[in-house]
């Protein structure tokens, strides 16, 4: 009895437990519309492994929100709701974009800089933030929430101007090809390139049919270089300090205000990194006129939500997240079912994480019970 | 014991564990009607959770309480209240900007039809009882406008009015002026005469000698004993709370202070309304002496700290240790003077809860070699610093480097922060209320470490609101009122009563100094 409560206290099974009831909630919900919850469940998955093709969409797909998501959750063991991964993954694609029109550097520059560009609109995004926090007060949920809206808009004004506007479209035009990180996106369509690849046709059904590009490794990299920041540094430890208590950082002679604005800063610069990585990366390779928010920084507080703010945890949260929301699409496409129910999932999941704080209460209970027949 | 109604309570086998840890085992209590039985122990010892046991806020996981005889389930706390059980919370639960009435009311209001309170006959009730024990309290003051004890005493009048027989007092003089513990001590004795039943829990042997008749002596969750309070001393009672002998009385040696050290020169600070709450304060301490500054909770002490420590801005004057002056820099440039804080509120200042022990012993040092290099930290050199510092300060549990310093006792939390503030090596070690909440040994404990401190050279500035603290450990007696240090003292030169006259704001007739 100790056992089991013992393995439910850990953070990785209250998740999976989630993931289950996610599942489990999504089953009900089409079988109560009349379909299939295994039908359903079967062709999602096929959705997500069948070909190696479905596979790489859902890497690509992932590594933006994996960003967004570990922006948020290194905010969030700093002490700080980083609301605002959607503004400042915008701006980031703004200034990305418009680094990749006007310059045309050979790509060992121009790659640099574009990207540069983007991570460092993104850190500046995060830094209004963090001055208003430490410099006023003024908490950062209502600002980086204000700022989201100030970022889409200032993404269709820049959409909107002659210099970048490309005629009859609703778009920019795309970014000089010397800035895409596609990976080998010239050989591929050269003659040598296909010939090559139609004697290796799993290799072509990913290189030719999906966008494959370095984004997963930098994200990859991005995990790995904030969990050491976090955990062997001594600016992750004044960071979470200052998150855990700000009062005792302060009294033991840690600048409070300094570590708040960094560490919106270092927030901002992640979300920013996602944003220009799906400039250069993935097709259009351009910004067009938003409607409303495309998400990729508020599906990153899923995802960190899920992962329960720890950066190795954005990774796969990252890859379940995207793996739902993709193959979810089959859903719809094979059995009918309409592909909101995936969204339903994903609610369920979000809210059971929140909810499994109860679960390690609950493995106390089981462990008293344990004591109590053990008498 | 036989079971009878000649007793107010009777707990019997009383046993609760929370996890693996027995907080109760096998309890046996017997409270007399009509007397004040004092519940003694350690912090941690299961005073408290025996008596929210009895209150019904935990249930017990094995035994039986009687009261005047018939057994009672107490599976909430509205059974209690319904058998005249009163509870008085260390914290008080009084809604701020309600008048006293009106708290007094909530939740159990007369109403007049539809549902329309009657405030004029709840107030004459209340008047009432405020009158028959001697209360003092303003029946239409805001919470907010009054003093604690005054919020402690409306505390007790809710408890009366819903017709409490039988009162529990959480640790009532925690809060408490030297005055309002004696005007506390004449309710109860006038509660007792209209035949209510008193049970105060508490660590304070003082006050268990001038108040209670009976104590029960709790220790690690187990009954140790039940004494009539006359015929014992209290070191005894320290014995038998502690488990061993413990010295009550400090023991030290004539101070021989050296050159000023620190010197505060004209100082004003002023409070977060912009009023002054330190006003022109001037003190000197030499090294190898410990000042000590009594005085009643709110009259400057947190805004002078504050001041030393360079939380707040001063408004003029100078703060100077070794002739530089630091006031109005920063509070690492505190630290860099070797200035060396424990502060009162231990959880919310002095350390990260949720960091390691271990990463709590250097967040002063954590930028400095060997704990970091080049801005990595060096874990190995931090544990290995930390585990040093757990053997010579004695923190339990003696392997706790790497468990997060929440799990600790107040106690050993309180170790953490000596240890690291006198590994310091300061040349001023700033001492505010550190024994608050701890038991009699972690106070002995402080106490010593403070003098061995001063005899060692340093300059010692302590800060207390316990009266007695201030006269046992310190060598000069600095009286705080106001925002002004009206008079002070060497030790052995003053009695308790001149100070507390000093500190309530009363003229000295010179007759003392």
């Amino acid at each position: 009895m100790q056992k089991i409560a013992n393995i439910l206290k850990k953070q990785i099974t209250s998740t999976i437990i989630a993931i289950i009831f996610g599942f489990i909630v999504a089953a009900i919900i089409l079988a109560a519309t009349g379909y299939s919850p295994a039908d359903a469940f079967t062709a999602m998955f096929e959705g997500i492994f069948s070909r190696p093709k479905y596979i790489s969409n859902v890497i690509i797909k992932s590594t933006p929100i994996i960003l967004t998501g570990l922006s948020v959750a290194f905010a969030f063991k700093t002490g700080l709701f980083n609301m605002g991964a959607e503004g400042q993954y915008i701006m980031s694609s703004v200034f990305a974009t418009i680094v990749g029109i006007k310059l045309d550097l050979p790509p060992v520059l121009q790659i640099p800089m574009v990207i540069l560009a983007g991570v460092f609109a993104g850190a500046v995004y995060g830094a209004v933030v963090g001055y208003l926090k430490a410099r006023f007060g003024i908490h950062e949920v209502i600002t980086s929430i204000m700022l989201n809206w100030v970022a889409l808009y200032f993404s269709n004004f820049i959409v909107s101007l002659k210099t970048f506007h490309q005629p009859n479209s609703t778009a920019t035009f795309t970014v000089n090809e010397s800035s895409f990180t596609t990976i080998l996106h010239k050989w591929k369509v050269s003659p040598e390139g296909i010939a090559w690849l139609k004697e290796h046709p799993t290799i072509m059904d990913v290189l030719l049919k999906t966008d494959v590009n370095i984004g997963i490794i930098v994200a990859i990299i991005m995990v790995i270089v904030i969990s050491i920041l976090l955990n062997r540094t001594t600016k992750g430890y004044e960071l979470k300090a200052v998150g855990f208590n700000k009062d005792a950082a302060e009294f033991a002679g840690i600048n409070v205000k300094k570590n708040i604005l960094h560490s919106m800063i270092i927030a901002g610069a992640i979300a920013g990194l996602a944003g220009a990585l799906s400039v250069t990366g993935v097709q259009p390779h351009r910004i067009s006129t938003m409607a409303a928010f495309e998400n990729y920084g508020f599906n990153g507080l899923s995802v960190a939500l899920i992962a329960a703010n720890s950066p190795i945890g954005c990774l796969f949260a990252g890859l379940l997240f995207a793996g739902l929301l993709y193959g979810g699409q089959s859903i719809q496409s094979t059995i009918g079912a309409p592909s909101e129910v995936i969204n339903i999932m994903i609610g369920t999941i979000v809210f059971f994480v929140a909810l499994t704080r109860i679960v390690p209460v609950l493995a106390d209970k089981l462990a008293k019970r344990g004591e109590k027949h053990a008498h | 014991m036989e079971i009878g109604s000649g007793y107010a309570v009777q707990m019997r086998g009383i046993t609760k564990k929370f996890g693996s840890f027995c907080a109760l085992d096998h309890i046996d209590v017997d409270i007399k009607k009509g007397t004040i039985h004092a519940m003694l122990g350690e912090n941690g010892a299961g005073k408290s959770t025996l008596m929210n046991v009895l209150y019904g806020l935990y249930q017990s996981d094995e035994g039986e309480i009687y009261l005047e005889g018939q057994k009672v389930n107490m599976k909430n706390p509205n059974v209690a209240i319904a058998h005249g059980i009163g509870m008085v919370h260390q914290h008080f639960m009084l809604v701020d900007n309600f008048t006293v009435t009106q708290n007094i009311i909530l939740g159990n209001e007369i109403t007049s039809g539809a549902g329309v309170i009657n405030m004029k006959k709840a107030r004459e009730e209340i008047i009432k009882t405020i009158e028959k024990y001697g209360l003092s309290v303003d029946p239409d003051a805001k919470i907010e406008d009054i003093s604690v004890g005054m919020q402690q005493r409306v505390e007790i009048l809710k408890a009366l009015y819903r017709g409490a027989n039988l009162l529990i007092l959480d640790e009532p003089t925690a809060v408490l002026t030297p005055q309002e513990i004696e005007d506390l001590i004449k309710i109860m004795n006038n509660l007792i005469k209209d035949g209510k039943t008193i049970i105060i829990i508490t660590h304070k042997l003082k006050e268990i000698k001038e108040s209670a008749d009976v104590c029960t002596i709790i220790r690690r969750g187990k009954y140790i004993d039940t004494v009539d309070v006359k015929k014992v001393k209290e070191e005894e009672l320290a014995t038998m709370m502690v488990g061993h002998a413990v010295n009550l009385v400090v023991d030290k040696t004539e101070a021989t202070p050296k050159d000023v050290v620190f010197e505060i020169d004209n100082l004003t600070v002023l409070d977060e309304r912009k009023i002054p709450a330190v006003k022109n304060l001037s003190l000197k301490i030499r090294k190898g002496e410990i000042v000590g500054i009594a005085g009643i909770d709110g009259n400057g002490q947190k805004e002078l700290v504050e001041a030393i420590t360079n939380l707040t801005k001063v408004a003029g004057g100078t703060i100077k240790i070794n002739g530089v002056e630091v006031q109005n820099t920063s509070p690492k440039n505190t630290i860099d003077n070797k200035i060396a804080t424990i502060h009162e509120d231990r959880q919310r200042r002095g350390l990260v809860l949720n960091y390691t022990v271990a990463h709590n012993m250097v967040i002063e040092k954590f930028k400095e070699e060997p704990f970091s290099k080049k801005g990595f930290l060096n874990e190995k050199e931090i544990v290995e610093h930390s585990k040093q510092m757990i053997k010579e300060y004695d923190i339990r549990p003696d392997n706790c480097e790497l468990q997060p310093v929440r799990g600790l006792s107040g106690g050993n939390q309180q170790k953490v922060i000596i240890a690291r503030e006198v590994a310091n090596d300061p040349d001023l070690l700033i001492a505010v209320q550190p024994t608050r909440g701890l038991d009699v040994g972690a106070i002995e404990y402080v106490h010593k470490t403070l003098i061995r401190e001063r005899d060692k050279g340093k300059a010692v500035l302590l800060i207390s609101f316990e009266l007695d603290e201030v006269m046992n450990v310190s060598d000069t007696i600095a009286v705080i009122y106001d925002g002004k240090i009206v008079k002070s003292f060497k030790q052995g030169t003053v009695d308790e009563n001149t100070i507390g006259l000093l500190m309530a704001g009363g003229k000295d007739d010179a007759k003392n100094s």
